[in-house]
């Protein structure tokens, strides 16, 4: 059971991070790898707040989304240039700065020997210190980062972050300004991914540079993809598949010399098969 | 009264005029084409009047209003809005919400509150009727013919309620029961006392909805008045046919 509690907490942290990028890649076409580094200023705020500041978990979070969003305010207003690939390589070149700053700059974020004893949220003298009790508050936190999501979707907003991923310019023509509206959807889905740093860093109790890498932002772009792009439920299949797959495959029976690369053999199979066979996710509506 | 007025417009590629020191003036309220073979400008002309392709020299007077430049952004507050050569439509998107984008607000914040009402599907309901795609408002955009997509595009510049339309090529390669909706459309705005600007090369249509004619030739004015005279000029006809 507390594995279970485990691997479900973490399917909600990802669900989270997912839901956010899909504002992203799969509303606004915009393929960004830097969600990992927003991942990670989220962790790091919440964790030296809570341990070297000894702050309580709630203000530290609203500060790590208020930092995160104002670090993608700055890097967005020079994304916001790039369009296709050329945004993605300058996304990845955010996410590679963001990782040697949580390595180098030592004084604040102890560099590659990580921050240990991040305590759990704490409200009204309640602390989420068992695992049950962690899974419910992310839960809570998943449907309320879901709800906003769905609100953002189905505003005119959202129809209009849809129309500047089918094609920008014929956007521009109707009078929008896709700049910043492509500059504010960034804003909001780094600030989302910070409640997911802030969890993550609380959940785990210790971070260090390597969470956050660019293989994490890959494997969160895999789970909205596996999913499914523009729509929220894919987001949060996807994550939920992308943690169970890889543990589920533990029970298959695989010899026990060759598991651990069988079960990374199998989970790769099954990507490229669905991008072969269905490129759009499981229940998405929008194709890369 | 001239809508819209041409100055010196130059644009290059690589050197080559694709305009080349243009002037003339729209009138208001009427239907203006614009004819020429391929490679005149009459497309290049279309982009700098919508934003597209800034200008490397000359201005644009839009109710007397000069601009040195326009970004596509703007055009829409200008009273400006195009179709494309290439239909350009929210490909993954449904026929219903590629009306309502054009509907609804345009500011960030104010779009990010607002939510689409009966007054905007009512709107919406009302133009796709006028072009026949009513019953398809829920279809994605990607599964339509090339005539609908056509149409749609239409709908989308009808439901803008600009006050000048510039429509690039909106009967090519279509057939000729879309070509008799695509008229009506044009005819409409007309009626509506709209700005019309066509690039057209089916020369019975343009002697049937156009009052004024530009003929384009190597991005400069080859020649220009009513079509059944500017049609007829010999200068015209070579510079169509090469002879």
């Amino acid at each position: 059971m507390p594995y279970l509690e485990h691997i479900l907490t973490l399917a909600g942290i990802y669900a989270i991070l997912g839901m956010s990028l899909n504002l992203l890649v799969g509303y606004t076409g915009l393929l960004s790898v830097s969600h990992a580094a927003f991942n990670g200023v989220g962790a790091y705020v919440v964790a030296i707040l809570l341990t070297q500041a000894g702050w309580s978990f709630f203000p530290a979070v609203l500060v790590a989304i208020l930092l995160s969003m104002a670090v993608a305010l700055l890097i967005g207003l020079v994304l916001g240039k790039f369009r296709d690939d050329y945004y993605a390589l300058a996304s990845l070149g955010f996410g590679v700065i963001a990782v040697a700053v949580f390595r180098n700059w030592s004084s604040l974020t102890r560099g590659p020997l990580g921050i240990p004893g991040i305590p759990r949220p704490e409200i009204f003298g309640f602390t989420f210190s068992s695992n049950l009790s962690f899974l419910i508050f992310t839960v809570v936190a998943t449907v309320l980062v879901y709800l906003l999501c769905r609100f953002i979707i189905r505003s005119s907003f959202g129809r209009v972050l849809q129309a500047i991923r089918d094609d920008e310019l014929a956007t521009q023509v109707f009078g929008y300004n896709s700049y910043y509206f492509k500059l504010t959807i960034f804003v909001i889905s780094a600030g989302l991914a910070a409640i997911a740093g802030g969890l993550l860093a609380s959940y785990l109790t210790y971070i260090d540079p390597g969470t956050f890498v660019l293989l994490d932002a890959i494997f969160i772009i895999a789970a909205i993809i596996l999913g499914g792009l523009a729509n929220l439920n894919g987001s949060v299949l996807g994550a939920i598949i992308l943690i169970l797959l890889p543990e589920a495959l533990r029970f298959v029976g695989f010899p026990s010399e060759v598991a651990a690369q069988m079960r990374q053999f199998v989970f790769g199979l099954m990507l490229v098969l669905l991008m072969l066979y269905r490129p759009q996710g499981l229940v998405g509506k929008y194709k890369l | 009264m001239n809508a819209l007025e041409v100055k010196n417009l130059v644009k290059r590629f690589d050197g080559v005029h694709a305009v080349d020191h243009l002037s003339l003036a729209i009138e208001q309220g009427r239907v203006t084409a614009f004819v020429g073979p391929n490679g005149s400008g009459k497309t290049t002309l279309m982009h700098l009047l919508s934003g597209v392709f800034a200008f490397d020299g000359g201005q644009v007077s839009i109710d007397n209003v000069a601009l040195s430049n326009i970004a596509p952004n703007d055009i829409a507050t200008l009273g400006i809005t195009r179709t494309f050569q290439s239909v350009r439509l929210f490909n993954q998107m449904s026929v219903l919400d590629n009306i309502l984008v054009v509907l609804t607000e345009r500011g960030v914040w104010a779009s990010l509150f607002e939510r689409h009402t009966q007054f905007h599907l009512e709107k919406a309901k009302e133009v796709l009727e006028f072009v026949g795609l009513w019953d398809k408002r829920a279809e994605n955009v990607d599964g339509l013919s090339y005539g609908q997509r056509k149409l749609l595009e239409i709908a989308r510049v009808l439901t803008m309620n600009s006050q000048i339309i510039l429509l690039d090529e909106p009967f090519a390669g279509l057939f000729p029961e879309v070509v008799k909706k695509v008229r009506g459309a044009v005819l409409h705005l007309r009626e509506q006392g709209k700005t019309v600007v066509l690039i057209e090369h089916n020369m019975q249509l343009i002697r049937e909805l156009a009052d004024h004619v530009y003929v384009l030739d190597s991005g400069k004015l080859l020649a220009e008045g009513k079509p059944e005279h500017v049609l007829s000029e010999r200068k015209v006809i070579e510079a169509y046919l090469g002879e």
